[in-house]
């Protein structure tokens, strides 16, 4: 292991929070889902780097758990996406509030 | 060679996710994610994780973000949904960058020094990563999860008909 598992956490964490930069600016919901992408991503990169430290495949495991996780939610998501924009003809968090959220 | 190689995919996966939050255009954000995720599938094949490499590349890079550029153009967003949000954000980022820098760094130092890893890494099996090894683990100490993984398909499944045949108003 050349370069060192606390190179892989800090580019995880670096990942993982122009995520959430993403998740908490932007307006438009398929680009927060893609932000959101861009979370898992970066906590499937510490679990691999884990697993690599640690020599044990476990995290490996975990990180396809993850992936199947991410396909689901992106597919229930978008499914919303197109259901939400052909109902209200918008796609701005700052105008659907019919959950009063 | 390898360090070298781990910070220029480093860098490519950074300034693709940066240009996934920050461009206008939603094709765009999608295919600097595609570039995010192939660059850290690049990551994995350096961590001796080559099955979870081709993973990556196969569902993520490929069928996930297929899906994405499809609704994409299917939806033709205009202008005024793409803008930003409100001018308080910049300061709850910088705070949030730093604690999570800071979180990174002293759970590394914590983690090394707790389990006396060397920069070597531990030895690891001549199968480690690859299908055979990633396979037998998966169907053999994690079997229930792997299973009731398939049962979240099967929601997930159910669920996206049900949200997309519905008229709701």
């Amino acid at each position: 292991m050349v370069v060192g598992v606390e190179h892989y956490l800090v580019l995880s964490a670096i990942l993982f929070i122009i995520g959430v930069f993403g998740v908490i600016t932007r307006k438009n919901l398929i680009i927060v889902l893609m932000s959101l992408e861009l979370m898992l991503n970066a906590a499937n990169l510490a679990f691999v780097a884990f697993s690599r430290a640690l020599g044990d495949m476990t995290g490996q495991v975990f990180m396809i758990m993850a992936i199947t996780v991410a396909a689901a939610e992106v597919a229930v998501g978008l499914a919303f996406v197109v259901s939400i924009y052909t109902h209200r003809e918008t796609l701005d968090i700052d105008v659907l509030k019919m959950l009063k959220g | 060679m390898e360090d070298i190689l781990f910070y220029i995919f480093a860098a490519a996966s950074v300034a693709g996710a940066l240009l996934v939050v920050t461009h206008n255009n939603p094709v765009v954000s999608v295919l600097s994610l595609v570039l995010t995720l192939f660059s850290t599938a690049v990551l994995f094949v350096f961590l001796l994780a080559d099955f979870i490499a081709a993973i990556q590349i196969l569902v993520y890079a490929g069928a996930i973000m297929v899906l994405f550029i499809f609704t994409v153009m299917y939806l033709n967003l205009r202008k005024e949904a793409l803008a930003f949000d409100s001018k308080s954000v910049p300061i709850k980022f910088g705070i949030l960058f730093v604690i999570l820098i800071v979180v990174a760094y002293l759970s590394s130092l914590g983690f090394k020094r707790g389990l006396q890893i060397t920069g070597e890494g531990t030895s690891t099996s001549t199968n480690f990563g690859t299908v055979e090894g990633v396979g037998e683990v998966l169907f053999t100490k994690y079997i229930l999860p792997f299973e009731l993984t398939s049962v979240l398909i099967v929601v997930a499944i159910i669920g996206v008909v049900a949200i997309a045949k519905r008229r709701f108003n």
